[in-house]
């Protein structure tokens, strides 16, 4: 297979939130600001890759039957050490994201890929695999977050373009702005799709 | 290689290999990361009683007091050099609008507020996140409980004079209440 072809299908083609609408719980909660939205994109990014190498390397050994509780043992262990190095380095992100670090373990997107592609292709192909989705996956959290911010609070990655005390559009920070803006993405995302 | 049969044996074989090896990774991560984590949780807190008593050096010592129920309040008695620059005590209330959430206030040695720093909440965007900033939570600045009738902050609505944030007045409640429930467990036996 092309490897850049396998590289950026994750971006528009097979993006993971637009187009698979997977993993769409996280999305929805965190992504009430464009830096949330990176921090936890480029924590599942990390997560993707690294157990989409793993489980390529270790697919001829786990018989069949048993493969779905080896690749939850592999994505939940780089989970956790993703979760104890944020904790250490990044405390105040780490604060931010809560309890959604630990739920990458349950983000469909991981097994979904370990199952559709990991468990079948070479570790490079995997790799890069993981890499693409992992960044289409990011790609789509931050223009969430970003518009979420910019409609909700006035600001941008922290910096406020509006008056210090003056109000977004409040519904954008809460839940059903988050569902307005992923439904407009997915509708805008299909057109691009269909027209290409 | 290929695929390996599912017989008992290779099962238990891959699992258990797959399963030692994920706990020896883990237990090398948990091992190096273990010091920051604790430097980066005790920073957070130093950095709220630095916020809420700028007078502060050193803790001179913690004590943690029990309140209703299970739950527990911490109270940090402060050191400037030998001198007492006050204490910090860990509140919470569980009247906020989304829960409970937790506040740092600082009083200084007179039992005056010297300030209050909100440590994790989950309050509403843009309405209860108000009480983080400075127009809401100054006006408790200075303030003495103890001189309020029945030593209680209270908003106004209530009948007290606590100047609540539009439309957030049960966080603005709720803010009281760890307020108040900080100085009653400081009176009880923090500040001696």
């Amino acid at each position: 297979m092309n490897q850049w072809n396998n590289f950026t299908k994750g971006f528009l083609r097979e993006n993971p939130i637009l187009v698979l609408l997977l993993g769409t719980c996280p999305t929805l909660a965190v992504t009430s600001s464009a830096i949330n939205g990176l921090g936890m994109g480029l924590a599942t990014t990390f997560v993707l890759f690294m157990s989409n190498i793993f489980i390529s390397v270790v697919k001829d050994f786990v018989p069949d039957k048993v493969r779905i509780p080896a690749f939850v043992v592999v994505i939940a262990s780089f989970v956790t050490i993703v979760d104890l190095l944020m904790q250490a380095y990044t405390p105040a992100l780490s604060n931010q994201l809560g309890i959604f670090i630990p739920l990458i373990v349950v983000n469909c997107i991981v097994l979904g890929r370990a199952e559709a592609f990991a468990a079948k292709n070479n570790v490079f192909s995997s790799f890069i695999d993981g890499l693409g989705m992992g960044l289409g996956f990011t790609m789509a959290l931050v223009t969430i977050g970003g518009i979420r911010e910019m409609l909700g609070a006035g600001s941008i990655f922290g910096y406020k373009f509006i008056s210090e005390t003056a109000d977004g559009i409040l519904v954008f920070i809460l839940a059903p702005g988050a569902f307005i803006t992923l439904g407009f993405l997915i509708a805008i995302l299909k057109k691009i799709n269909k027209s290409s | 290689m290929a695929k390996r049969e599912s017989s008992f044996k290779n099962m238990a074989m891959a699992l258990f290999v797959i399963t030692a090896v994920a706990g020896l990774a883990l237990a090398f991560v948990y091992s190096v990361t273990k010091e920051p984590i604790a430097i980066s949780q005790k920073a957070k807190i130093n950095n709220a009683i630095k916020m809420v008593v700028p007078e502060f050096e050193t803790i001179s010592d913690t004590v943690v007091m029990p309140v209703e129920g299970k739950d527990s309040i911490r109270i940090h008695r402060l050191l400037k050099g030998t001198e007492k620059s006050g204490v910090a005590v860990e509140t919470y209330t569980d009247k906020g609008f989304s829960g409970r959430f937790s506040l740092m206030v600082g009083f200084a040695p007179d039992g005056s507020i010297s300030n209050i720093e909100v440590l994790e909440h989950k309050e509403t965007p843009g309405l209860g996140t108000k009480m983080a900033l400075p127009a809401f939570k100054d006006q408790f600045k200075g303030l003495k409980i103890s001189d309020l009738p029945g030593e209680k902050l209270k908003v106004k609505k209530d009948g007290g004079s606590v100047d609540a944030i539009t439309a957030a007045t049960i966080s603005s409640r709720a803010f009281c209440d760890a307020v108040n429930r900080a100085y009653e467990t400081n009176k009880k036996g923090g500040n001696q």
